[in-house]
């Protein structure tokens, strides 16, 4: 353990950066070397919980890790020197304007200002596990956060309105609405004063057993469920009873606590409920038949399947092409509950006839649609604008899934949408809350994509030197925004594009391009390995980029980037990191979209080659049109991101370091 | 030169004009009429009763140039000429060794036996049979300068004993020469007519039960080949398109109707069903003596898929296309391109080509073929029984003459 505790202690800079930045205050030294302890413990947890984290709601706030020490807006320390408060309270201004830390800050304030000083070594441990965990992933923050008894949680509402009373703590205005605003966090965390007190320090010496702790960890992440979902209870109550803090907490929390517990087996289905919704289903496998059966009960649209099923590619849907039209608009102005809102409804449609293609411009489409269906919205009676807006965008995403499988980058989308709107304070009037979501919305799209576009396209322009051979393939909004800016900066070059049936995008990206007056050549994609011995530099989009590094695209990108490996031509993969996924993919096949099949049929500009008319008749033709394919890493020279030119290597990377970041 | 008759020299002026306007294509037809064609020259042709072998080698030789210029691009057409003057030096040389053995009778019979005589014309009879065997070996191509020199006195003592014997031997004797060349030809073409047979019958040593076989566009060895498999396997086949001729429609059509389970993809989806696949089997344009395959275009891309895969890339090839060409830069120089409205329809974009700004030019590639080098192929299935890519320079030494890898 000793050792352990020692290089983890210099190892991980950030964990020891949270050890120390709180204890600011002399009289919390001591918890320094408890809080290694913690380290320790927290280390341990990882492996031995979280079965899989990436599939954990996104629900909870992301904080940002480096918040997470800084001592929030304090509420008034009972037994405290008033000189701690502005010190903690400088902090707070950057945090409420990031909007960051908001879910550890009560709590470790709580923790700071209700604990007594005897309690000190057992507090930074938890406190230091709650921002490394937040590291981890929420699922770990979680189980640390479970570990304090539900019944604490009143005590926060209270200190709030402790500090109501007391108008000359500076930060008051900001505790009070971290401490209102936020469900569920900001509460668990102040619990461990009762019995965690004596549980605690045992704990930690039980931790030189890994086994121990793990099982601590289990048992807690057994826990978690009630508690986050008793918090919200608890915690409105504890709103509601504007009690005197004077009274002993410990006495009115325990009363609360039976009172909350008789709800919480209701709040806990609601909650379970809501987690599984939240839990994104894009890998519904349409090989299990049963589950087929009940998404057709609730599908919106009826989708006739197609009878010529491809037998590898059987767990993924392929419907009629053109089908879902009539049923949909026969629904429309029937069930009422269900419909879509208009401007989805629109967006759909356009995704079904392929109007709206490419992520981005999806993705776009999709969130400006939300915008409209959020200034329209209104709550129904008897029912909070949090959980009714999360429901009713839940079924508008399940309509726009219908028209077309989203993509990754519009499954990331509607995670931060859907985080923003579970977060919201429940303070909040709701205009103000409507008001809000929108600007996050706007935010979102002019950070993640226009302003990520525009340092994209700053960054790939530097690889295009004068004489260059370019080649694309297909057509990439990105790429094409790098092409015309480099044109425009006057750079001399070529570009080559590379096209495919049967979408034959590259043609649309020839015709503006030579609109532009640029100047081109163009070619199918049978004929890479003959074009590419002139290339010298190649520029593909990306639908996602996968966490073992894999591009997922269009499909064709693979087979371009190998031909270009295989010629020693460097491939450069353009793609904003709000694509990024965890997920990991090794082959094209486990996770896809099947196009229409009978586009391949026609050939534009062949009449005469027609010999799949009537294709379906033969029971033992079948046609694949498969939209994205998996170009492994070892293709990849570099991926330009807004946030620099990496590696494939380093996609996991980014994907730890800025999920964190609040706006996704 | 030897002018070709008037009648053989309006069928080769068709011929070229055929193959100058990519009437005729297709390997196996090319080679089909180019024999065809080569048989009617020799058949009409004169013949010197002094050296006729000489003159139908010259003969076909300049007719042979003119249709090899007419499109360089089909190899075949060069592969079958080369093969016919192998056929020609053959049975010259098995003539001789007959007119030899006949004469050795002659010289048996009339005179006492001198040891010279008799050395000396076994010798010759040896040499004959080398020449007739001609299995070129390390062994051989050390001994051809005496082979050759013995082969020359010889041949110039069989004129002696020629100039001495009747005149209407002299003419069965072109006869018999003209009479055996034409044999070889339609042996010649009865081998290009049966190199689908000859191929598909190797089909069950190559496809198993439940494979899955990939390939791309269409070629009629293909389909032979999986036709005849399925007789026995069965087995499910992934057919893409082949962009630009988009051929795999119709191959998928054919397969598909012969009950065999077809899937049709798109050109650019090789890739990501490659991993699923167990063989490519796909049919060559021509075969260059390093073991490299020139194939229809996009055959490159599956080969490299193939072998980032480890998935054997099987090539079927008849011997008509084997060339004894090493390939120097094929993609430019063994290339042939298309029409660029194969690819992309004028009307598409005409309007961004006038008048726009900075009138922009487009460039519109459209190959016929891609060069996949040797390493790339796992094995090569001909008439005559699969062989590695390494051993194809040893099969062209087999039925080609070394004087005629270049044609002069």
């Amino acid at each position: 353990m000793d050792s352990r505790r020692g290089s983890r202690f210099v190892i991980d800079p950030k964990i020891r950066q949270v050890g120390f930045v709180p204890a600011g205050c002399e009289s919390e030294n001591p918890n320094a070397s408890s809080a290694v302890a913690a380290i320790a413990n927290v280390d341990v947890n990882p492996t031995s919980d979280s079965p899989s984290p990436v599939m954990i709601p996104p629900r909870l706030a992301d904080p940002l890790p480096r918040a997470a020490p800084l001592p929030v807006p304090s509420p008034p320390p009972r037994k405290h020197t008033s000189v701690e408060i502005p010190l903690q309270g400088s902090y707070n201004p950057t945090d409420s304007v990031l909007g960051t830390s908001p879910p550890f800050s009560p709590a470790s304030n709580g923790r700071y200002a209700g604990v007594p000083s005897s309690e000190g070594p057992d507090l930074s441990p938890s406190f230091v596990s709650r921002a490394s965990s937040a590291m981890e992933g929420m699922s770990l923050r979680e189980d640390h956060l479970g570990s304090p008894s539900a019944s604490r949680f009143a005590t926060v509402g209270e200190y709030a309105m402790f500090k109501q009373q007391q108008p000359q703590q500076p930060a008051t205005a900001v505790t009070k609405v971290y401490a209102s605003s936020l469900p569920q966090e900001p509460v668990q965390s102040f619990a461990p004063v009762g019995k965690e007190d004596s549980s605690k320090p045992l704990k930690e010496r039980t931790t030189k057993a890994e086994r121990r702790a793990k099982q601590e960890a289990d048992r807690e992440a057994k826990r978690i469920a009630k508690e986050s979902a008793g918090a919200k209870v608890v915690e409105g109550e504890a709103r509601a009873s504007s009690n005197v803090v004077g009274k002993a907490s410990r006495a009115q929390s325990q009363k609360k606590d039976s009172a909350s517990e008789k709800r919480l087996s209701a709040v806990e289905k609601a909650s379970e409920k809501e987690k599984k919704k939240e839990i994104p289903a894009p890998r519904m496998q349409f090989d299990d038949q049963s589950r087929v059966a009940k998404a057709k009960k609730r599908a919106l649209i009826e989708q006739t399947e197609t009878k010529h099923r491809v037998e590898l590619f059987r767990h993924l849907p392929q419907f009629v092409y053109g089908a879902q039209l009539p049923s949909l608009e026969a629904k429309f102005f029937h069930d009422d509950a269900m419909h879509p809102h208009p401007a989805v409804y629109q967006v759909g449609l356009q995704y079904l006839t392929g109007d709206i293609t490419g992520g981005n411009a999806r993705c776009i489409a999709m969130l400006s649609a939300f915008k409209e269906l959020i200034k329209d919205y209104c709550t129904p009676r008897e029912r909070t604008l949090i959980r009714d807006l999360t429901a009713r965008v839940n079924n508008n995403v399940s309509f726009l899934t219908t028209c077309r499988p989203l993509c990754i980058s519009m499954g990331n989308a509607i995670r931060f949408l859907k985080t923003r709107i579970a977060k919201l304070q429940l303070t909040l009037s709701e205009s103000d809350a409507k008001s809000l979501i929108i600007a996050e919305i706007d935010r979102f799209m002019q950070e993640k994509i226009n302003y990520a576009d525009n340092e994209i396209t700053k960054l790939a322009v530097t690889k295009i030197k004068d004489g260059d051979v370019i080649l694309t393939y297909g057509s990439s909004c990105v790429v094409e925004t790098i092409i015309l800016h480099a044109f425009s900066l006057g750079k001399k070059f070529r570009v080559v594009i590379v096209d495919s049936r049967p979408k034959l995008e590259g043609k649309g990206l020839l015709r503006r391009l030579l609109g532009r007056g640029i100047s081109c050549t163009y070619s199918h994609i049978n004929a890479v390995t003959y074009i590419i011995q002139e290339v010298n530099k190649v520029f593909l989009g990306a639908s996602s980029i996968l966490s073992n590094g894999t591009v997922y695209s269009r499909v064709g990108s693979a087979s371009v980037a190998m031909v270009a490996n295989a010629f020693h031509v460097p491939v450069m993969i353009c793609c904003e990191t709000y694509k990024f996924h965890e997920r990991v993919q090794l082959d094209s096949i486990c996770f896809n979209e099947l196009g229409d099949p009978d586009a391949l049929v026609k050939i534009p500009g062949r009449k005469g080659l027609s010999e799949l008319e009537g294709w379906s008749q033969s029971s033992h033709l079948k046609l694949l049109n498969l939209m994205y394919d998996v170009m492994p890493a070892d293709y990849v020279s570099m991926i330009i991101t807004e946030l620099g030119m990496v590696p494939p290597t380093s996609v996991p990377v980014i994907l730890r370091e800025y999920r964190k970041d609040p706006i996704l | 030169m030897v002018a070709p008759t008037l009648d053989a020299q309006a069928a080769v002026n068709d011929f070229i004009y055929k193959l100058k306007r990519r009437q005729v294509e297709g390997s196996l037809v090319t080679a089909r009429l180019t024999a065809v064609l080569l048989r009617q020259v020799i058949s009409q042709q004169r013949l010197a009763s002094s050296a006729p072998a000489a003159t139908l080698i010259e003969t076909v030789k300049s007719v042979g140039l003119r249709i090899i210029a007419a499109n360089p691009i089909e190899l075949t057409v060069g592969n079958v000429v080369r093969r016919v003057l192998h056929i020609i030096r053959e049975e010259e040389a098995s003539l001789e060794l007959k007119s030899l053995a006949d004469v050795n009778n002659t010289i048996l019979s009339d005179d006492e036996e001198s040891e010279d005589a008799s050395s000396f014309s076994a010798a010759v009879v040896a040499a004959a049979n080398r020449n007739v065997l001609r299995a070129p070996s390390l062994h051989n191509l050390l001994e051809s300068l005496p082979s050759s020199v013995t082969a020359t006195c010889n041949a110039s003592s069989g004129g002696e004993s020629e100039c001495k014997s009747k005149s209407g031997e002299k003419n069965s004797k072109v006869w018999r020469l003209k009479h055996s060349v034409i044999e070889g030809i339609n042996e010649l073409l009865q081998e290009i007519d049966s190199y689908h047979a000859q191929v598909a019958e190797q089909a069950l040593q190559h496809i198993h039960h439940n494979e899955v076989i990939m390939t791309c566009g269409r070629s009629h060895a293909v389909l032979q080949f999986l036709l005849e498999a399925k007789k026995k396997r069965t087995f499910e086949v992934f057919v893409a398109e082949g962009a630009p001729r988009y051929q795999g429609q119709t191959l998928a059509k054919e397969l598909a109707d012969a009950n065999l389970q077809t899937t049709l993809i798109a050109d650019a989806a090789v890739f990501a069903l490659i991993s699923r696949v167990n063989m490519v089997v796909v049919g060559a344009h021509a075969v260059m003596a390093d073991g490299g395959v020139m194939v229809p275009v996009g055959l490159h891309m599956i080969a490299l898929a193939a072998r980032r895969h480890t998935i054997p890339f099987v090539v079927l090839a008849g011997l008509h296309k084997l060339c004894p060409q090493y390939p120097q830069n094929p993609y430019i120089f063994m290339n042939d391109m298309k029409s660029p409205s194969d690819i992309i329809d004028f009307s598409d974009i005409s309007d961004c080509l006038d008048g726009g700004i900075g009138s922009p030019s487009l460039q519109t590639v459209n190959p016929t073929f891609d060069f996949v080098p040797p390493d790339l192929v796992s094995l090569l299935i001909t008439d005559i029984g699969g062989h590695t890519p390494s051993y194809v320079y040893r099969i062209v030494a087999e039925y080609y003459s070394a004087e005629d890898f270049v044609l002069r």
